[in-house]
C-alpha cells in the first residue's frame, strides 16, 4: 500500500482562499498509480481548484502535493510531469491539430523525429489521423476534445488532469465518451484524475470517487462503495436518488414513523437518520416473518422505460407520499393500489450527522 | 415600420453622401483640366504629373512617411506592451481601473492641448539637450505620444478575447518565458497588434494640429504643406496630393478592420 502512494499522488492538508472565500479547506487525498480516480462534486465545492493546484496553476496557501514521493507544490505548471485537459479544450487557434499535439514536445526540444512519431501514434489512438493539417475551429465539439486529450497524452504525464471534459458535448456523444476514455485509460494505465459534477460520469469511469462539498472531501471510495454505503446525508442525495428516514435506535432495532428496521451494523448514535437507495427497496409478499416489511400505498407511478419509480404512503392514506421505489417497468401499479415493501437490512444505512452538520 | 424603412434608408445614404461629397469633390477636381474657376473642362492627370515633380511635395511626403514609420514602430512596441503589462499583471483592482483611464485619456484629450503641452514640454527639455530643438525629432516624439494610447487600447481588445486558458494550457505543456511569448502570445495577438500599427500609422500621415505645433522649418510634412499652400490659393495639384493621401488612408482603414476581424475565433 506504501509502495503505491510513493508512486502516485499525495495531497496532504491543501487550503486556498480567493479573498474571503475559503475554496479549499484541508484537503488530503490519495490517488494510486495507474488509477481512474473522479473529483465529483456540485459547482462551487472546490474540486477545479484542487484540479489547479495539482496543475501547478495555482498555489495552495498552505499543505503539500507530491507526487511519486516527490514535492512538486511550488513546481511551476511547466516543470510538472501533469498534463491538463481544460473544460474549454484551449486548443491553440493558430496552430493546426499536429502542431496542437506536438506542442508540449517541442517545447521541452524534442527531436523533430521523435516528435512526428509519437504525434503521429496519438492521433492515431484518438482516430485523428486525417485532421492533422485541419485548425481547431474546423473541427466539431468532439474532434476538439479528442485533440486536447492527445495533446496532453502525447508528454506520458505521470497524471492526466481532466477538468469537466466532457461538458461541452451532448448527452449521445457524452456517453460514447466515458466509455472510451475508461477504455483508454485501462490500455495505458496512466494515473487519470477527472473532476465533475455529474455522478454517473463519474461512476462510469472511476476506480474511485472522492465525493466533495464546501472545500473538503466527504466520502472516498469504489463507486459502488461510495454509491451503496453513503456516508452522510449529503453523499447518500449527490449520488442519486435517496429515502432518508428519521431513526432513533432502541436496542437492536431502529425506530422509525413506518416502524421498527433490523439493521445489519447498529449506528453509535442514539437518533438520527437512515437511508435506502429506491432500488433497493423490494415489492412483495412479506413472509411469516414480517420484520422490515411495511405496508404502503401507491400514490403515484412514473414509467420510466428502464425502471417504473413509485411514490409510496406508508400505511394508509395518501397525505403522507415519501417513500420512493425504483422497481421493474413491467410492474403494473396504479395510485391506491395496496402494496407490502421491504427493506433489506443490508441495504439500510445509517447516516453520519455531524458529518453533514460541519 | 414598414412604412419607416424607406425613410431610414434615405437618412442613411444622406448623411453618406454628405460624409463624402467634400472628399469626392476634391478627387474630381483633382482630375479637372482646369487651373481656376470650378467648371469641368475636361479629364487630365497633369496634376498628378505636376505633384511629382515638386520638390517641395517630395520632400513634404518623404517627410510624413518617415515620422509616420518611425513614430508607429515605436508606439506599436511601446503600446503593446503597455496593453500586456495592463493586462497581465494583477494589479490591483482599483488601480487597473485608474490605468484605464490614463490610457484612454490622450485619445479624448482635445489634440490643440496635446499640442501645446508638448510646444511646453520640448522647450523646457530643450534646456538640457538639443535634440529637442523642432524638427523631425519632436515631431516623431509627438506623434508616439497620441499613438500609443491607440494601439494599447486595440492590442488589448485583442488581449481580452484572447482566453487565459490558452495561456495556463501552454504553461501546462512545458512553455515558460521567451518560448510562450513567442509561440503562443505573439502569433495570437499579431492581428490586433498590426491592426493597432495601421491605426497609429494612419494617424501620424493625416495629423495636423500636433505635427503644425512640433514641427521645424525643415521638417515640413504633408498636412502642413497642404495647409500652408492652401492659404497662398488652392492649385488642383493640391486636390490631387489630398486625393492620393485620403487614398492611402482608406486603404490603411480597411487593412487595419481586416485584421483586427482576421481569426477572431
Amino acid at each position: 500500500m506504501t509502495g503505491q502512494i510513493e508512486l502516485g499522488l499525495l495531497v496532504a492538508q491543501v487550503q486556498k482562499s480567493f479573498g474571503s472565500h475559503k475554496a479549499l479547506k484541508g484537503v488530503d487525498l490519495e490517488v494510486r498509480e495507474g488509477e481512474f480516480f473522479t473529483l465529483l462534486g456540485p459547482s462551487g465545492c472546490g474540486k477545479t481548484t484542487l484540479l489547479r493546484i495539482i496543475a501547478g496553476l495555482e498555489l495552495p496557501d498552505s499543505g503539500h502535493v507530491f507526487l511519486g514521493g516527490q514535492d512538486i507544490t511550488r513546481l511551476p505548471a511547466s516543470k510538472r510531469q501533469v498534463n491538463t485537459v481544460f473544460q474549454s479544450y484551449a486548443l491553440f487557434p493558430h496552430l493546426n491539430i499536429f502542431e496542437n499535439v506536438a506542442f508540449g514536445l517541442k517545447a521541452r526540444q524534442i527531436g523533430p523525429a521523435e516528435v512526428r512519431r509519437r504525434v503521429a501514434d496519438k492521433l492515431e489512438m484518438l482516430s485523428l489521423d486525417d485532421l492533422g493539417k485541419r485548425y481547431p475551429h474546423q473541427l466539431s465539439g468532439g474532434q476538439k476534445q479528442r485533440v486536447a486529450l492527445a495533446r496532453a497524452l502525447v508528454n506520458e504525464p505521470e497524471v492526466l488532469l481532466l477538468d469537466e471534459p466532457m461538458s461541452a458535448l451532448d448527452a449521445h456523444l457524452r456517453a460514447q465518451v466515458q466509455e472510451e476514455l475508461r477504455r483508454l485509460q485501462r490500455e495505458l494505465k496512466q494515473t487519470f484524475i477527472l473532476v465533475t459534477h455529474d455522478q454517473d460520469e463519474a461512476m462510469v469511469v472511476s476506480d474511485r470517487i472522492a465525493v466533495m462539498r464546501d472545500g473538503l472531501i466527504e466520502q472516498v471510495g469504489e463507486a459502488r462503495e461510495v454509491y451503496s454505503r453513503p456516508r452522510n446525508q449529503f453523499v447518500a442525495e449527490f449520488l442519486g436518488a435517496a429515502n432518508i428516514i428519521q431513526a432513533r435506535r432502541d436496542g437492536g432495532q431502529m425506530v422509525t414513523s413506518l416502524g421498527a428496521f433490523d439493521l445489519t451494523a447498529a449506528p453509535a448514535w442514539e437518533t438520527g437518520h437512515l437511508a435506502i437507495r429506491p432500488e433497493s427497496i423490494q415489492l412483495g409478499e412479506p413472509p411469516a416473518d414480517d420484520r422490515n416489511w411495511v405496508r404502503a400505498q401507491v400514490c403515484e407511478a412514473i414509467y420510466r422505460g428502464q425502471s417504473l419509480d413509485v411514490w409510496l404512503s406508508p400505511g394508509f392514506g395518501q397525505d403522507n407520499c415519501r417513500v420512493r421505489v425504483r422497481t421493474n417497468a413491467k410492474n403494473h401499479l396504479r395510485p391506491g393500489d395496496q402494496v407490502s415493501i421491504f427493506f433489506p437490512p443490508e441495504d439500510l444505512v445509517a447516516l453520519d450527522h455531524q458529518s453533514d452538520a460541519r | 415600420m414598414n412604412v419607416r424603412r424607406p425613410l431610414v434608408a434615405a437618412v442613411a445614404i444622406l448623411s453618406l453622401v454628405f460624409l463624402y461629397l467634400p472628399s469626392l469633390a476634391v478627387a474630381v477636381f483633382s482630375v479637372n483640366n482646369a487651373r481656376y474657376g470650378l467648371l469641368w473642362k475636361g479629364f487630365t492627370w497633369k496634376w498628378y504629373q505636376q505633384l511629382c515633380q515638386n520638390e517641395a511635395i517630395l520632400e513634404a511626403a518623404v517627410n510624413s512617411l518617415l515620422v509616420a514609420v518611425i513614430s508607429t514602430a515605436a508606439a506599436t512596441v511601446l503600446g503593446t506592451a503597455l496593453a500586456l503589462a495592463l493586462d497581465r499583471f494583477p494589479w490591483p483592482r482599483r488601480l487597473t481601473q485608474a490605468l484605464d483611464i490614463l490610457v484612454h485619456l490622450p485619445v479624448v484629450t482635445p489634440d490643440i492641448i496635446m499640442a501645446a503641452a508638448l510646444v511646453l514640454t520640448f522647450s523646457l527639455l530643450r534646456g538640457f539637450a538639443d535634440i529637442f530643438d523642432l524638427g523631425l525629432t519632436t515631431l516623431v516624439l509627438g506623434h508616439i505620444t497620441f499613438q500609443i494610447s491607440f494601439v494599447t487600447l486595440v492590442v488589448r481588445s485583442r488581449l481580452a478575447a484572447l482566453s487565459r486558458d490558452i495561456d495556463e494550457a501552454a504553461r501546462d505543456l512545458y512553455a515558460t518565458g521567451p518560448y510562450l511569448f513567442r509561440r503562443v502570445t505573439l502569433p495570437l495577438l499579431a492581428p490586433g497588434i498590426m491592426a493597432g500599427a495601421m491605426l497609429a500609422f494612419t494617424l501620424s500621415l493625416d495629423d495636423f494640429i500636433i505635427s503644425f505645433f512640433t514641427h521645424g522649418p525643415d521638417s515640413v510634412t504633408l498636412p502642413i504643406y497642404i495647409y500652408s499652400s492652401v492659404r497662398r490659393g488652392i492649385s488642383p495639384e493640391i486636390h490631387a496630393l489630398s486625393t492620393l493621401v485620403l487614398l492611402a488612408t482608406v486603404v490603411l482603414v480597411i487593412l487595419a478592420e481586416r485584421l483586427s476581424r482576421f481569426r477572431a475565433d
